[in-house]
């Protein structure tokens, strides 16, 4: 078998251990923790006869073993229970809400992956000049900024001062695309802010790091100018490196915007999940962790396989 | 010490100023906590400085208390995450084999999961009151310190002096002090400003999603909360506490900045 297939194969099996002990975790941990779902559905106040039943009726008397693997061959086979708080199918209710979630974060990373390698390809043209300190400083502030500091700024100025567009992202069935789109440019103007200043400065870093190579200095002394010499020798030697840091931001992205839909009140995941967080909804919650888990680990691997794939040492052993 | 740096300089001052704030602002606060001293969202004016919040309490005292409480949890929960983390980052690399592979795995795993989503899980089931925020926040982020203090203290115990130390029949916890953290404290003073700055992030966005500091307490995330609806109203109380939090965060990021070049340079820039 060709090495390189070995490789990208022990990676998935890796990711494939890494979510079944995430799945542990989410379970187990929470079992571990002072309190149950009976306690917390019905407050301190809850006599021990109202307890018992609850959780007779939830089923929690059963052994945690037992409840763990139910719960997770429903999970493979697309059963992610019953909400406590309505009795709804989780799967039901999420379905909807997973692809508003994901419309978002396609259109934030469609925008700030070029956006952001752009930017970085000039800030390390011109390294130590204007361009790049402009750049530098812009991108330096925006990343100590929170999201949701970053959506209500964008929120005063963009939606109530220069009333540009609509503060609130209300989305639903039937919509046209362009309909969608108009209605989450500013949470995707909030993510992209959010996301571009960490990639483009790993961008910055990773081709200023490949230019010190003696390769890059034959291709300066026969006449190239900068920036092809960038676009052509550096940065298709900084693919591993951007690549990596790209699917670690939009990883993050998957993060954000559970803040961002609670700013701009979108109708995703992460409206979803903080809802049921404060309902004390345990069976919605723990589906929700293992979906946004199950995302964040599936995108990890696959950075890490584009970059196996990108080096040639590897593709071309000897 | 030699020459500070403009920029390091303004982030100390600002920084020290924050913290001064939080531990004498209290006296200087110009009303109760909790006493509703107007009409609702009233403008700055020389009576309310900050103008007045969404129930009518004055914003500059709300302000003065919710900083307390973001800069009290985050500077806890950061002492935690150094403590656990960084004992148990010696301990992993001192002590070596099944403890290491143990401790390295478990710290693996947490950090495959996001933070935000592992703390909403655990704040499903436990009570929200500060100490339990500290604790999750604390915890969540040793994982960070782990590895850092793990990769630090791997360099430092093959060397000559830590092996001196074994021979001469030194005990775990006496090679861990006296060895490896006085050799290991600069890249982790360097983390420190970093790591508060999550913390701060952190508890502020908890706060945020009405899963944090819980009322009538407040911190600067749940003032964004409490006073995000008149936003849309043009009233911009909102972001006051908005840019409080911005504020912290940059003046101690350029303190850390300057923390870390410095020890870098140190070491003959080997990254610490």
């Amino acid at each position: 078998m060709h090495p390189i297939l070995i490789l990208v194969v022990q990676r998935l099996v890796l990711g494939l251990l890494l979510l079944l002990a995430t799945s542990a975790l989410i379970f187990f941990g929470v079992e571990a923790l002072p309190g149950d779902v009976a306690q917390a559905m019905l407050g301190q106040s809850a006599t021990p006869t109202a307890l018992a039943n609850m959780r007779e009726e939830l089923g929690l008397n059963e052994p945690v073993i037992s409840r763990y693997f139910l719960w997770l061959g429903g999970f493979v086979t697309g059963d992610l229970g019953t909400a406590l708080t309505n009795g709804v199918d989780i799967a039901t209710s999420m379905g909807q809400r997973l692809g508003n979630t994901l419309f978002l974060a396609f259109w934030a990373g469609v925008i700030s992956v070029p956006l952001a390698i752009v930017l970085g390809l000039i800030a390390a043209r011109y390294v130590g000049r204007w361009p790049d300190k402009l750049i530098s400083g812009v991108t330096l502030a925006t990343i100590s900024l929170p999201e949701f500091v970053a959506g209500y700024l964008v929120l005063f100025f963009l939606a109530v001062q220069l009333q540009l567009f609509p503060s609130v992202s209300m989305v639903f069935p039937g919509m046209g695309v362009f309909e969608r789109l108009g209605a989450i440019i500013l949470p995707v103007i909030v993510l992209v802010l959010v996301v571009l200043a960490h990639m483009m400065r790993m961008t910055r870093a990773a081709i200023l790091n490949v230019m010190q190579s003696a390769y890059i200095e034959t291709a300066e002394l026969k006449g190239l100018s900068p920036m092809a010499v960038i676009a052509r020798h550096a940065f298709p030697n900084a693919i591993a490196p951007v690549v990596n840091v790209v699917m670690l931001n939009l990883a993050y992205l998957v993060v954000g915007v559970v803040v961002v839909e609670v700013v701009f009140v979108y109708p995703g995941m992460g409206q979803y999940l903080v809802d049921h967080v404060t309902k004390r909804d345990l069976p919605v919650v723990q589906a929700c962790g293992m979906v946004f888990a199950a995302v964040y680990i599936g995108l990890n691997i696959l950075a890490d396989v584009i970059s196996i794939l990108a080096n040639p040492r590897l593709r071309h052993p000897k | 010490m030699t020459r500070i740096p403009i920029s390091a300089l303004i982030g100390l001052v600002l920084t020290g100023g924050f913290f001064l704030l939080a531990l004498i602002g209290p006296w200087f606060a110009p009303y109760q906590m909790d006493e509703i001293v107007g009409g609702v969202w009233e403008p700055m004016s020389s009576q309310f400085l900050l103008g007045t919040d969404s129930i009518g309490r004055d914003l500059l005292t709300r302000m003065i208390y919710g900083g307390q409480t973001t800069i009290f949890v985050a500077t806890a929960a950061t002492v935690l995450s150094f403590v656990t983390g960084s004992v148990l980052g010696f301990l992993a690399a001192t002590v070596g084999g099944w403890v290491d592979q143990a401790l390295s795995r478990l710290v693996d795993l947490l950090m495959a999961i996001p933070s935000l989503i592992l703390a909403l899980v655990i704040l499903t089931t436990v009570d929200v009151t500060l100490p339990t925020l500290i604790l999750v926040i604390g915890f969540l982020d040793a994982t960070r310190v782990f590895r850092l203090a793990r990769a630090v203290a791997v360099d430092i115990t093959v060397m000559d002096y830590v092996e001196a130390a074994r021979l001469r029949g030194e005990g775990q916890s006496w090679i861990i002090f006296h060895e490896i953290l006085p050799n290991a404290l600069s890249p982790l003073v360097a983390e420190l400003g970093l790591r508060f700055i999550f913390a701060v992030l952190f508890i502020s966005t908890l706060s945020f999603l009405g899963l944090g500091v819980q009322p009538p307490m407040s911190d600067w995330g749940g003032l964004v909360k409490e006073n995000s609806a008149g936003l849309v109203y043009g009233v911009s109380a909102a972001l006051v506490p908005a840019i409080a939090i911005a504020a912290l965060a940059i003046s101690v990021n350029l303190v850390a900045d300057w923390v870390l070049s410095r020890t870098t340079s140190l070491k003959g820039g080997r990254g610490g």
